[in-house]
């Protein structure tokens, strides 16, 4: 009944959090405001019995997400653009509104077919992990099956996992720290040699 | 933020136990809720707060764009390289069995190594994005 409550209250939040970072033009509050949808998720993945879900959730949708966009909000202007008044924007809202109203509905209708939570006869539970639960603890002698699972029943994926993340990076480096190292020689390599430069130079000037 | 003392003392004592921190959920992820993913962020954390507080010059003298762009490679290379030894050792590709030959320490021994791998990755990507990120217009004005 609690664990009921606290879902309640926190996917109530969550609504209230949504709702606030749509109604407010502020890119920071926006920001600032996503950060606290994530850390509420991650609650809620706790109430849920998922830790490591939740502590994921946590260290990179609450943490590190909320930092990079902030850096990311320096390219930025600070507020939303005002709409202008020549558009339509009545028709626009019905447009926009018509089509989350349906595609809700959609989820909705598809979610009820989903099974109850903790239905142990729903498929998830069916297919290996009970094997999972039951045997690699004896079989591979670690006791945390998310990391078993994660890291030696499904090795291959999180070694994909890790090449994504490195493949990301290297491509976000590209884009932005390549184009520094491009301008760089031109603009002033580093400020120390070239003031030592124009020291040389004026020295051989006089 | 360079020049208030509160921000400065605050980063100076933090650092350490979130670093602390970051080593315990990497090498717990066999026990409890962890592993590499989660103590990669938690250790960039560390690294983004100095660079936020101390400014981004000092943040990149901590940890260089160019050694942070090995470090990168270094984890997948760490997560391969377990696969590559285990194939050496006669077993198939990531069994971490054939790492010593027995279950008990193979798997503990591959998956820590594995997990070894996903943090450094991890760390210096998220590392890399924020001095790319901060450091953009920085760069470019």
């Amino acid at each position: 009944m609690t664990s009921i409550m606290i879902d309640m209250f926190l996917l109530g939040l969550l609504v209230f959090i949504a709702v606030m970072i749509l109604r407010t033009g502020k890119l920071f509050a926006v920001i600032v405001m996503s950060g606290g949808y994530s850390l509420t998720s991650a609650a809620i993945f706790v109430n849920l019995d998922a830790v490591d879900v939740a502590f994921t959730e946590a260290a990179v949708g609450a943490g590190i997400s909320t930092v990079l966009f902030l850096a990311a909000m320096s390219f930025l202007p600070a507020e939303e653009k005002a709409a202008s008044k020549s558009d339509s924007t009545f028709s626009r809202t019905l447009i926009a509104s018509i089509v989350c109203v349906v595609a809700g509905g959609l989820l909705v209708f598809a979610a009820l077919d989903l099974p109850a939570f903790g239905n142990p006869n729903a498929p998830a539970h069916m297919h290996v992990a009970p094997r999972y639960l039951e045997e690699s603890g004896a079989l591979l002698h670690i006791p945390n099956v998310v990391t078993t699972v994660l890291a030696s029943y499904r090795g291959f994926d999180t070694l994909g996992e890790t090449i994504v993340v490195f493949t990301a990076g290297l491509g976000v480096l590209m884009l932005l720290a390549g184009a520094t190292r491009t301008r760089r020689p031109d603009a002033a390599q580093s400020t120390a040699t070239s003031t030592a430069r124009g020291k040389a130079k004026k020295g051989a000037a006089k | 933020m360079k020049n208030n003392p509160v921000f400065r003392v605050a980063a100076k004592i933090l650092f350490a136990p979130i670093i602390l921190f970051g080593l315990y959920v990497q090498f717990h992820g066999d026990f409890g809720p962890g592993g590499g993913f989660q103590a990669g962020v938690i250790i960039a954390a560390a690294f983004i707060l100095h660079g936020l507080v101390f400014g981004l010059d000092q943040g990149r003298r901590l940890v260089s764009a160019r050694v942070n762009l090995w470090v990168m490679a270094i984890g997948v290379l760490i997560y391969g390289g377990v696969g590559v030894v285990s194939l050496f050792q006669g077993g198939l590709f990531l069994d971490y069995t054939a790492l010593t030959g027995s279950v008990g320490s193979g798997q503990h021994i591959g998956i820590i190594l594995v997990e070894l791998g996903v943090g450094v990755t991890v760390t210096s990507v998220m590392l890399a994005l924020f001095h790319a990120f901060a450091g953009f217009v920085e760069d470019h004005s």
